[in-house]
């Protein structure tokens, strides 16, 4: 921590550079942006532009200028469709995070135990689909699923069934498409952790007498904590909202928020309401986001 | 054929010339006043009055977290004092940021810059002086020469050995011709043929050059031989401060006695003191040591005694002269190093004193054996009384 | 315990295969002859010829790319300021929420960030008149914001294991700050600096959701036209498209992962991983 003493104006200058300007395009973009979502739902929609009514009215006489309502939430919490929608989506993201963990302990816990350089090749292969274009990735399995798609066609020829299931446009392709994009956000922090275990621990826990599970119970399991929930996090935050997936894999019927919320923007212009969707979302996800916030800062000190 | 090696007041006397702390009307070249840094509630130095004169090669030494990096790091400006000031050559540059001051520091990882050539890492201290680049070019020539480095000058520094690193980072420490350089642990990071090297070079080289040098260290053994003066520091505080000699023949008190070697510590109660002579009376055995001592002590208070090692002299026969401590032991124990031997005694009164023996006899077989019934002795003036 | 067991790499082959069978039936069928997608009516490259003639698809491709270049460059820019500050100037007011700030937006769910940010610019036109329209402009500006999060996060990393000493040094030896951080910083952390603005490139060229929200009637990005082209269905001279992507990126990683292992056998530098959870 290089804290320079008393330096001269020149050398203030570029300090408060460094700080202020990342700091003032955060608070006006990122910041300030979800005081307004918060504001806007509590506002009416209206058939304008900009579809909302302003929060103060200082047209209006006195005592009446705050225009605020809370009609919005109301609508969220007696119209079935949003808690549907708030609860698939912590289903689908939950299960979906489960499923990635399944998958990409055992592949990182591998790609951990290979000698290199062969490891750093296997890496390469976890880290390219992350710069591949993540809505062609969906797209491909459009092509697998759909009823004249690869998978209904092996399963055709192959007479396991007599004539294609729909596979495509059902939850169990939105699963599908969340485990497959965000798997490797689960295989790295996981990596990245049990990379560190020494492989002496394990020959001395075997040595002791330890049976390869029990092992695996008690040593590597505790040992990789951090990475198994940083990978969880960064698989649930962003699945909740998911947005694309449901849209382009799930049926009409799957109504995971992300798409609830761009449809009540998109298709039924209800800015306000999009915005209480918004802000109710915001509110189920503080804790993760919390808590992954907390595990960057202790990664950074 | 006699004294190979060791004569070494020849080069460390060099720039320092005498004395100068013990004369009054010496103006400090480094002054630090009642200086103190906080880190939170935790206090790393505490209240620290120093004086360091032109061409010293200071030491500081003490253990890790005892405040010596922190004090390193005020003086180089990389931490901001939260009390008092430091003057340098009578200018207070408490409050200048490090670009600013004349002190250049050579840092315990060298950070030598590894995207530059070891001639650029040399140069940038100029550079930045904006000096014109025919003098950057000499003086990098000069300080290339000076440091025996000029056949790697185009070398990248993921090329040069770690001693070779060293040296860049001190030429590039060296090359503004600072006031004061400071050294945070310059060979901790060396092997121990290279340290024995490098401590000859670098005492040649202030002796050279004539800048002050303010060492930090944790090697007892470094401080020793490099310093002119060294300062103890425990928690935040100096506990003494003296010249090699002096810390460990005279240490202050137990720690500082510890600190250096080894030393046999007896419990033991004071007699009497007058005009710096003293007369204590050991625990136990009732043995009486007269020796001197710098403070005032009450008769009757409590006081340790120390003795030397290699002070104490091991002998089957009684030893003849007056002034001398003698007591009687069984060799418990025995330990063979080549030029010396270390043996561990048990006196009649039950004590274990270590005595550290040089072999000056040449024999295949041991001197002493274990079981040994054997006389120690020692001159009393070598004991040393300590209050804390 | 010594080799991973046959279920470890049993489960690693299926996880790969998983990831890459998709990705290869796109590029085998997008030489398909046959207009249904699916089903094989022999060798062509006739869907890269459509491609190339579709304008649409073209313009939407150089509108995406200008927005990637540009906010990709901005991104780096802010980011490692960011980054900067994270790391390398000790404690300042604000700085928790600053450290939040950047943490949030690289786990924030797209629909949230884009809705937002919209409202933002719909306000900022009623209060301060701008922006007067919502375009590429916007979309940038969108994209910036949350690539930024991301470079700030690898040059911090990549500071963290710098030895701060070094900077110590130039300062040292006379350096201002700004000169330190031209000197000694910059150069370090170059090649995070360009694992970032790649990752901020692909980010801004991938995205879908946050440009939806925050574009125009008249911008369309290529997600945007792809989006809307394989919502219909399956569509031929996406899989064209999606080849060619393909294929770049991995020559690209290629490319990059070569010079990280020659860089890391010259032994000079850590490599930086360059992935956003990394």
């Amino acid at each position: 921590m290089t804290v320079i003493a008393n330096p001269g104006k020149r050398d203030r200058l570029w300090r408060t550079i460094v700080i202020s300007l990342p700091y003032a395009w955060l608070l006006l973009f990122f910041l300030a942006p979800f005081a307004i979502v918060f504001k806007i739902s509590f506002a009416d929609p209206l058939v304008a532009q900009p579809p909302f009514t302003p929060f103060f009215d200082w047209a209006a006489d006195s005592g009446d200028r705050l225009l605020a309502t809370l009609d919005n939430y109301r609508f969220l919490l007696e119209d079935k469709l949003y808690w549907v929608s708030y609860l698939k989506s912590i289903k689908i993201a939950f299960v979906s995070t489960l499923l990635c963990l399944l998958l990409g302990f055992p592949m990182a816990y591998a790609i951990a135990l290979t000698p290199y350089p062969w490891r750093n090749f296997l890496l390469l292969l976890v880290i390219l689909p992350f710069w591949t274009s993540f809505l062609l990735r969906v797209y491909a399995w459009m092509i697998m699923l759909g009823k004249q798609g690869l998978i209904n066609n092996l399963l055709v020829s192959s007479g396991i069934v007599d004539k294609p299931l729909q596979l495509l446009y059902t939850d169990g392709a939105v699963y599908l498409g969340i485990v497959y994009t965000y798997v490797p956000f689960m295989i790295l922090p996981l990596y990245a952790t049990l990379e560190r275990l020494d492989p002496d621990v394990h020959e001395v826990a075997a040595d002791l007498g330890a049976h390869p599970l029990q092992v695996f119970r008690d040593i590597t399991l505790p040992l990789a904590r951090p990475g198994i929930i940083a990978g969880c996090l960064l698989v649930f935050i962003p699945a909740l909202g998911e947005y694309v997936i449901p849209a382009l894999l799930g049926g009409l019927d799957s109504l995971m928020i992300g798409r609830t919320l761009y449809d009540e923007f998109f298709v039924n212009r209800d800015w306000p309401l999009a915005s209480a969707v918004a802000v109710v979302l915001l509110f189920i996800l503080i804790l993760p986001i919390m808590l992954f916030q907390r595990m960057q800062q202790e990664v950074e000190s | 054929m006699n004294t190979g090696s060791g004569d070494r007041t020849g080069v460390a006397g060099g720039a320092c010339s005498g004395t100068p702390w013990r004369d009054p009307k010496q103006q400090p070249f480094i002054e630090v006043r009642s200086l103190t840094k906080r880190f939170g509630d935790f206090t790393a130095v505490n209240n620290i009055d120093l004086h360091i004169y032109r061409g010293e090669l200071f030491t500081i030494l003490g253990g890790s977290g005892c405040g010596k990096s922190t004090l390193l790091r005020m003086l180089a400006g990389f931490e901001e004092p939260s009390e008092g000031r430091i003057l340098i050559d009578g200018l207070d540059i408490t409050d200048m940021p490090p670009y600013e001051r004349p002190v250049n520091m050579m840092f315990q990882s060298y950070a030598v810059f590894p995207h530059m050539t070891v001639e650029q890492n040399i140069a940038y201290g100029l550079k930045k002086e904006k000096l014109p680049r025919d003098t950057v070019r000499q003086r990098v020539k000069e300080m290339l020469e000076l440091v025996q480095l000029p056949e790697l000058a185009r070398r990248k520094p993921q090329q040069l050995s770690g001693g070779q690193q060293q040296r860049v980072a001190l030429a590039r420490a060296l090359i503004k011709r600072p006031k004061v350089l400071l050294l945070d642990e310059p060979l901790a990071a060396l092997d121990k043929k290279l340290r024995e090297q490098t401590q000859f070079e670098l005492m040649n080289l202030q002796d050279q050059l004539g800048i002050t040098f303010v060492v930090v260290t944790h090697d007892q053994e470094e401080a020793m031989t490099l310093a002119t003066r060294i300062a103890v520091m425990r928690a935040g505080s100096f506990v003494q401060i003296g010249t090699p000699s002096e810390v460990y023949e005279f240490p202050r008190n137990l720690y500082v006695a510890d600190f250096f070697g080894s030393i046999n510590i007896f419990d033991a109660t004071v007699i009497s003191w007058e005009n710096q002579d003293i007369t204590v009376e050991l625990d136990g055995t009732g043995t009486r040591i007269q020796t001197r001592h710098p403070k005032t002590l009450a008769s009757g208070s409590r006081c340790q005694v120390g003795i030397r090692p290699e002070k104490v002299l091991i002998s089957k026969k009684p030893p003849e002269g007056a002034g001398q401590t003698v007591t009687r032991g069984v060799v418990q124990d025995l330990a063979y190093y080549g030029n010396r031997s270390i043996y561990r005694v048990r006196s009649e009164a039950g004590r274990v004193i270590q005595v550290s023996a040089q072999n000056y006899q040449r024999s295949a077989e041991l001197l002493l054996e274990w079981d040994d019934e054997v006389f120690l002795s020692w001159d009393s003036s070598c004991s040393v009384v300590m209050t804390e | 315990m010594k080799r991973p067991s046959t279920f470890l790499y049993t489960v690693l082959s299926f996880g790969f295969a998983f990831l890459y069978v998709p990705i290869f039936v796109v590029m085998v069928y997008s030489f398909n002859d046959s207009r249904l997608a699916t089903v094989w009516g022999g060798f062509s490259t006739r869907w890269y010829t459509a491609l190339l003639k579709n304008q649409q698809i073209l313009d939407a491709a150089l509108l995406s790319l200008e927005i990637a270049v540009v906010s990709a460059t901005l991104a780096t820019l802010l980011g490692t300021l960011a980054g900067l500050a994270l790391n390398r100037m000790g404690r300042y007011r604000g700085r928790t929420v600053f450290t939040g700030m950047i943490a949030a937006p690289l786990v924030m769910p797209e629909v949230i960030t884009g809705l937002s940010l919209l409202l933002l610019f719909v306000s900022l036109k009623e209060l301060i008149g701008w922006p007067d329209s919502r375009g590429a402009n916007t979309i940038t500006i969108a994209h910036i914001t949350f690539s930024m999060a991301y470079v700030a996060v690898i040059v911090q990393s990549r500071l963290a294991a710098m030895d701060q000493s070094l900077e110590e040094a130039a300062m040292d030896l006379g350096g201002r700050p700004f000169a330190v951080a031209r000197d000694i910083t910059l150069p370090l952390i170059a090649p995070a600096m360009i694992a970032g603005w790649l990752l901020a490139f692909t980010l801004s060229l991938d995205d879908l959701v946050i440009a939806s929200f925050t574009s125009g009637a008249g911008a369309s990005t290529l997600p945007m036209v792809i989006f809307s082209k394989v919502k219909l269905g399956i569509t031929p001279e996406v899989n064209a498209l999606a080849t060619i992507i393909i294929a770049i990126v991995t020559v690209g990683v290629l490319i990059a992962g070569w010079i990280v292992l020659r860089q890391r056998q010259h032994g000079s530098n850590r490599p930086e991983a360059g992935a956003p959870g990394d």
